[in-house]
């Protein structure tokens, strides 16, 4: 089949790659501006035989892909910034019992109902800690319109090959941003699905590696027989309250995304080897980044930019490598300074890092960053 | 004997429950309707909340699913979209249904999932020790109810008619026989059937409240009730302030994930050939 060239918004893409995933249950509820990704799913998953439900809340959403995912089907629900906080309870819910399903978080302006119809970068912290209690989570960051297809995609993949859940941080501009978008032939897409143990005899749903080991995951109503629960469990997945239980779960569970940090962290570069200014961005921030880092170059600047698509893990590497050489790292973003906490930490003193926050509901304008890119050298 | 034991994981016994505890008989009625209707135990998955009752899940041998409070209901919903040939059972108490889970609850039956729920109504929260529930009786004690309780309780059975559940039923722990057939009856229904099974917590609702022993508890429940059959036939007086048990309402419709497979029918009769719009996958694959 030739590839397909289409014009898609951002939510119209993350729909397309869950369903080049596998994606076959589908829960949520109406938020803005995440909506589209319901209403596609409600028209597109009857047709191949998949299921959608609106739930009564964003709690019963991901309560409900919870349940499909174990009853072995590739699930995700999609949200914004209030939504994603009643989902939070549940999000640990999945990481703890390991149980794969995807969140697209398309973010607007907080905190409360904020400004529902405007772009903000403000969950890069919650995304990462909003649930309590130590536990893993990857968090990937689209770009531009055809990395949300790409990168919904890449979210069903390491969730299911991780059992971990995964976040698909947008925003208002990413999502409803129409861009010329170029898809791959399905013949290419190979997506992944979680392994399963081969018989019923000895199965230990939690039984792995302690060293970031991922466990054999049976679906529900195949003959395994066996407890889930958000207790901490033991290898047979019975409630305990040992301390060596606890210490060694919630070890192994943040083993599975650090032991695999490298594998996990992608991103974009340009310009950076020789850069002396740097740009640490993603999503939308980045657009407006990307336009002034090639306006400083071409005026005779050392500019360079480092685009991050996951987001979390922390593409440690990454930043340390570049606070090896740029003097000066600017990072903005739409949020008083989250991303620029994690960078300021791995570049530990080694460059001046300059946060620069964007919260009036606006995306960044080009000048904005050229100007403090000009200002920096 | 050996028949039933053969429904629980026996290496996880013996159980967390107190002494004299009503959620035990009700666990053991559950399972006994299961017996009696033949379910092939790997077709069966059991979810449950939190709270004592919740912890039933754990001690039988199905697929089971132990999740947060409030919450069965939706990851019940969940499963049973994603494989409608199950038998899902959903087994909860009377704060994780009524108060956190409220909301999913009354969803459920308005969709008429085919779900069977179990409230095991102890009338009191007993996990953190007593603390008044949607469910304690007016006037009575709990740790946060100090000089009594000031409020109303739900009808459950009401609230389970008024949101659509097509089957609704209530027994207690002393009338385990007809609690036994409810139950049988419940998960024979195709929508869903909710069976609200009154328990005795005589450790944290019972001695604060002056209600004696376990087996005086047995007696004040069933001094409260009233068979609804019989209730009939009685002059109002007599029935006034006790609880039917019983049947209380069965009218069968329309089971929702049945609903959704007639629609996914018809969307592909009207979409022939078109696998998908976004993205062409193949029709009903996993």
């Amino acid at each position: 089949m030739p590839k397909t060239i289409k014009l898609m918004q951002g939510n119209e893409a993350c729909t397309a790659g869950a369903l080049a995933a596998g994606l076959r249950f589908y829960a949520g509820y109406p938020i803005t501006p995440s909506t589209e990704i319901a209403e596609l799913c409600s028209e597109e998953l009857p047709k191949i035989g998949g299921k959608f439900v609106q739930m009564e809340d964003e709690i019963g959403s991901i309560a409900a892909i919870i349940g499909a995912s174990l009853a072995g089907k590739k699930s995700m629900t999609a949200t914004s910034g209030p939504g994603f906080s009643l989902m939070q309870e549940c999000l640990g819910y999945a990481s703890l019992c390991e149980v794969p399903i995807v969140i697209v978080n398309v973010q607007r302006m907080g905190p409360s109902t904020g400004m529902p119809t405007s772009p903000a970068q403000g969950e890069v912290m919650q995304s990462r800690w909003g649930t309590h209690g130590d536990h893993p989570v990857i968090v990937l960051a689209p770009g531009n319109v055809r990395e949300c297809f790409d990168l919904t995609l890449r979210a069903f993949d390491l969730s299911e090959k991780y059992r971990v859940p995964a976040i698909v941080l947008t925003d208002e501009v990413i999502g409803h941003m129409r861009e010329k978008v170029e898809l791959p032939d399905p013949a290419d897409v190979k997506p992944l699905r979680r392994a399963a143990p081969a018989g019923r005899t000895g199965y230990k749903p939690y039984a792995a590696d302690p060293n970031g080991g991922v466990p054999l995951m049976a679906s529900f109503g195949e003959g395994y027989r066996y407890h889930v629960t958000g207790l901490f469990h033991d290898e047979t997945g019975a409630p305990s309250s040992k301390t060596e239980v606890a210490d060694r779960l919630v070890r192994r569970l943040q083993a599975k995304v650090d032991l695999h940090a490298d594998e996990i962290c992608d991103y974009a570069s340009e310009s950076l080897e020789d850069c002396e200014v740097a740009v640490i961005s993603f999503g939308s921030s980045a657009m407006s980044s990307l336009s002034a880092v090639r306006r400083a170059r071409k005026e005779g600047v050392k500019a360079g930019m480092l685009r991050l698509k996951t987001i979390w893990p922390f593409p440690e590497k990454a930043v340390r490598e570049l606070a090896g050489h740029a003097k000066t790292i600017l990072v903005p973003e739409m949020n008083l300074g989250q991303l620029a906490l994690e960078v300021e930490r791995v570049v530990a003193g080694r460059a001046r890092v300059v946060r620069i926050g964007k919260v009036n509901g606006e995306l960044f304008r080009p000048e904005e960053i050229h100007s403090a890119v000009m200002g920096a050298k | 004997m050996s028949e039933m034991l053969s429904y629980f994981r026996q290496e996880r016994l013996p159980h967390i429950w107190c002494p004299g505890c009503g959620h035990g008989t009700i666990t053991g009625a559950l399972v006994r309707a299961i017996e009696r209707l033949g379910l092939d135990k790997n077709k069966v998955c059991v979810v449950s909340g939190i709270g004592c009752s919740s912890r039933a899940v754990g001690y039988l041998d199905f697929d089971t699913l132990h999740t947060a409070h409030g919450r069965a209901l939706a990851f019940a919903t969940g499963i049973k979209l994603a494989r409608p040939d199950l038998k899902v059972i959903v087994m909860t108490g009377d704060g994780d249904c009524t108060a956190i889970g409220g909301n999913h609850f009354i969803h459920a039956a308005r969709r008429n999932i085919g779900i069977t729920t179990i409230v095991m109504n102890n009338e009191i929260y007993g996990m953190t020790s007593g603390q008044y529930s949607p469910m304690t009786p007016k006037g009575f004690i709990g740790t946060t109810a100090p000089y009594g309780n000031l409020e109303p309780h739900f009808d459950l059975c009401e609230l389970a008619k008024a949101s659509g559940a097509s089957y609704v039923a209530r027994a207690t722990s002393f009338h385990v026989p007809l609690l036994i057939d409810l139950i049988e009856k419940a998960l024979q229904n195709d929508g869903f059937s909710v069976v609200e099974a009154i328990a005795q917590c005589p450790t944290y609702l019972g001695r604060r409240n002056k209600l004696g022993s376990a087996v005086d508890m047995l007696n004040w429940i069933k001094d409260q009730t009233i068979n609804a059959k019989a209730a009939a036939a009685l002059p109002p007086e007599k029935r006034e302030g006790k609880l039917l048990i019983g049947e209380l309402h069965n009218a069968p419709a329309p089971e929702y994930t049945a609903s959704y497979g007639e629609l996914v029918t018809k969307v592909q009769r009207s979409f022939e050939n078109v696998k998908g719009g976004l993205w062409e996958c193949a029709p009903n694959s996993d």
